[in-house]
């Protein structure tokens, strides 16, 4: 079975005197390292990237990091926006599928902040429907119609989605790599500026960079002698760019497809889920996905949220976001969905430190691209 | 020794509060005033500008200066970012309306917010080394910032004048060091109108990092401690800088508070950290040694130690009183003010 027997991530944040190329090759080596293995050991290279041909125009990374990293063999640059590292994972894990004996390296690397803000958000609006854009709805606002569409139809406020920042926040404090090592409070949330109404800065996640890797092998060798975590699913799916062609606002079909895909795939119910990381690139986003991937009734995610039933101290066998998510431990787009996997399989394997949760046998993964066009969902297990 | 014989300053009595802005813009004035840690700058008239202002300030400090003194004035040199002229000579113009004579050296300096401590550097080597017999120093902004940026709400204006020389000094140049890198945190390029700045780039790799490289370099070099100072004065592109920065040098707060004028008057970009530097020679006493690091972006920083003489107790003392002469303006009489209606 394809087993994850690494990971590495480097610090999340604004990371000045970092390059791309600095960010990949800390998390290259760092990977092997942690593996004990050497370069020669790994067969193919999947990387999660979405920005790099836009602020910098740098394309063909397969070239550039096979420079940096001194190899020749292939490299798969993928690009699936914020979803970018999960569908690197997902189509790696492909990979093994069909070539026995392998190895793999899952590299996820983002730098976003050489460029001023307007640009980079300008960037990362490249992955939103033109249609939209051009009619001047940007990216947090396409996710704030949908919080605002789903505080309205639901009765909620603005503190509901607050809480899921707070919870966050809280969490990311253990997580020595994490972008905001602070906590905040619901006054903090609801005090801080308007991106987008109703979301606020603190309901969003931050511009980052930072790198994560993962190292993937069907060998029964490797597999027995590592700390390991077995992929029991990593489904795709995808939805249309343009919120106004989805079939309902408050729902991420990419996100309920691809999860009820990967719950098949694996062979397991949400109840055997006790720990998850989910994409909250906004406050909303964390509740949607909980429902989108059944673990809530639709429109009872609001006060959920508010109970931070998924907090590391609720005493719930369901706890989302140990790392502290994208909105407190960063959100460097191609590195998040690899980062994502990686606490996962921290969690699993109790090697999470300081943010070790209680044991659990499986844990899942979630990523989006393009405010709900692809999702990824992945199921780990020991 | 050489060092600062007489000083002047000018500060416009125009106020706008950080308040006021905020209602401009609908933000939360008060997040804006506890993250920033100012709450009100100074804002020169419509009718007033760099050069009006460096004429003001050295006007001041040339006061006590007969002709014949004047004539003796063997340097001018003139610290900016916002020169009215991309290419003509402000620093003649500032010379010719103050009297100075002919026969003098005058150019004008650009480095950001240090525009005029490295000029008064330069002045203090060729009066150290008898070049001239004085040289006079000034600082001069109208400080200004795209609408509705951050930067709005700091940018000030003032100005600023020190006259060096090496007879009946007030404040000794004991010593100095510069500190300088290639760190594009802020600019204006060419014909534009107003100042780019990188966000948060401006303050851990820029701004601390030149500055304390600078000021630790000095403390070294004189092997004085930071309690050896009575004073202690540093940039003050906001609020929480200055003093996030003395903390980590080690200073007080009650070392740093003399000079910690930008809560009520802005950043006037160079004339920001002399204007701090003003305030405490106000202040001083006689043997009191002051610690001083300016911060340009691009970036620099140059630290230098001070120390008080007798000198000081014949000067009057007006620093207070000015900054205290104020008017408040609201946001169409400011747009008025900066040229923006």
């Amino acid at each position: 079975m394809n087993s994850i027997i690494s990971y590495y991530t480097t610090r999340f944040g604004e990371l000045w005197d970092k390059s791309l190329g600095d960010l990949a090759n800390e998390a290259f080596e760092g990977v092997l390292q942690n593996a004990a293995l050497q370069k020669e050991n790994i067969d193919a290279i999947f990387v999660g990237n979405m920005l790099a041909g836009v602020v910098e125009d740098r394309l063909l990374l397969s070239a550039f990091l096979a420079q940096l990293f001194d190899t020749n063999v292939p490299i798969y640059r993928v690009e699936g926006a914020c979803a970018s590292g999960g569908l690197a994972f997902q189509m790696a894990n492909h990979y093994l599928r069909s070539n026995k004996n392998s190895t793999v390296l899952v590299l996820g690397v983002e730098k976003m902040t050489d460029v001023s803000g307007p640009e980079i958000t300008k960037a990362l609006a490249t992955a939103a429907s033109f249609d939209e854009q051009v009619a001047g709805l940007t990216f947090p606002g396409v996710y704030a119609l949908i919080a605002q569409y789903y505080l309205n139809k639901y009765g909620y406020t603005e503190s509901n989605l607050a809480a899921i920042s707070v919870k966050n926040h809280i969490h990311a404090t253990y997580n020595k790599e994490a972008h905001f090592r602070r906590s905040v409070t619901i006054d903090n949330v609801l005090e801080s500026s308007y991106i987008a109404y109703p979301l606020k800065v603190l309901d969003s996640s931050p511009i980052s960079d930072g790198a994560a890797a993962l190292i993937l092998t069907n060998r029964s060798d490797l597999i027995k002698k590592s700390k390991s975590a077995h992929i029991l699913a990593s489904e795709t799916a995808t939805d249309t760019i343009s919120l106004s062609k989805r079939e309902a606002i408050d729902t991420l079909k990419a996100t309920v497809i691809s999860g009820k895909k990967a719950f098949s795939y694996a062979g397991i119910s949400q109840k055997e889920i006790n720990l998850m990381e989910v994409h909250d690139c906004f406050t909303i986003a964390e509740i949607l996905a909980l429902e989108d991937l059944g673990f809530w009734e639709k429109g009872q995610g609001g006060h959920m949220a508010k109970d931070m039933v998924t907090h590391r101290d609720s005493g719930n066998n369901l706890i989302v976001n140990t790392s502290g998510g994208l909105k407190a431990a960063g959100h460097p787009v191609g590195g998040t969905g690899v980062k994502q996997i990686g606490e996962v399989y921290l969690q699993l394997t109790q090697q999470a430190g300081a943010r070790q949760v209680k044991q659990h046998n499986f844990g899942l993964a979630h990523n989006v691209g393009g405010s709900g066009g692809v999702a990824v969902v992945t199921i780990l297990g020991v | 020794m050489a060092g600062i014989v007489d000083y002047g300053f000018y500060i416009p009595t125009n106020r706008i509060t950080v308040k006021e802005i905020a209602l401009r813009w609908g933000k939360s004035s008060d997040n804006v005033e506890e993250s920033l840690k100012i709450s009100e700058k100074a804002v020169a008239d419509h009718d007033e500008d760099m050069v009006t202002m460096a004429y003001q300030a050295g006007e001041m400090a040339l006061n006590k200066f007969d002709p014949l003194e004047k004539s003796s004035v063997g340097a001018v040199f003139v610290g900016s970012e916002t020169f009215p002229y991309a290419v003509k000579p402000h620093s003649t113009i500032i010379a010719s309306f103050l009297g100075v004579e002919k026969n003098y050296l005058a150019f004008d300096t650009q480095f950001a917010c240090k525009a005029a401590t490295g000029a008064m550097l330069a002045g203090n080597a060729l009066v150290k080394g008898d070049d001239i017999k004085y040289a006079l120093i000034i600082a001069s902004d109208k400080a200004n910032a795209r609408p509705g940026d951050a930067l709005e709400y700091s940018a000030g204006s003032g100005a600023n004048a020190f006259v060096l020389g090496k007879k009946n000094v007030l404040a000794h140049i004991l010593d100095w060091v510069s500190f300088s890198s290639d760190t594009p945190d802020f600019w204006r390029r060419s014909k534009a109108n107003f100042p780019s700045h990188a966000g948060r780039f401006t303050g851990t790799p820029s701004y601390f990092h030149h500055i304390i490289s600078a000021s630790q370099g000095l403390l070294k070099k004189v092997n004085l401690k930071p309690s050896d100072f009575k004073f202690a004065v540093f940039h003050m592109p906001n609020g929480s800088f200055p003093l996030k920065v003395a903390k980590i040098l080690g200073f007080e707060l009650h070392q740093i508070t003399p000079s910690y004028v930008v809560s009520h008057l802005g950043n006037s970009y160079s004339a920001s950290a002399l204007m701090g530097l003003v305030a405490v020679l106000d202040k001083s006493k006689p043997g009191d040694k002051i610690f001083f690091a300016s911060y340009g972006s691009g970036a620099g920083s140059d630290a230098i130690v001070f120390e008080v003489t007798e000198e000081i107790l014949k000067k009057e003392k007006k620093f207070e009183k000015m900054m205290n002469e104020k008017r408040y303006i609201n946001y169409s009489e400011y747009e008025r003010c900066m040229g923006l209606a």
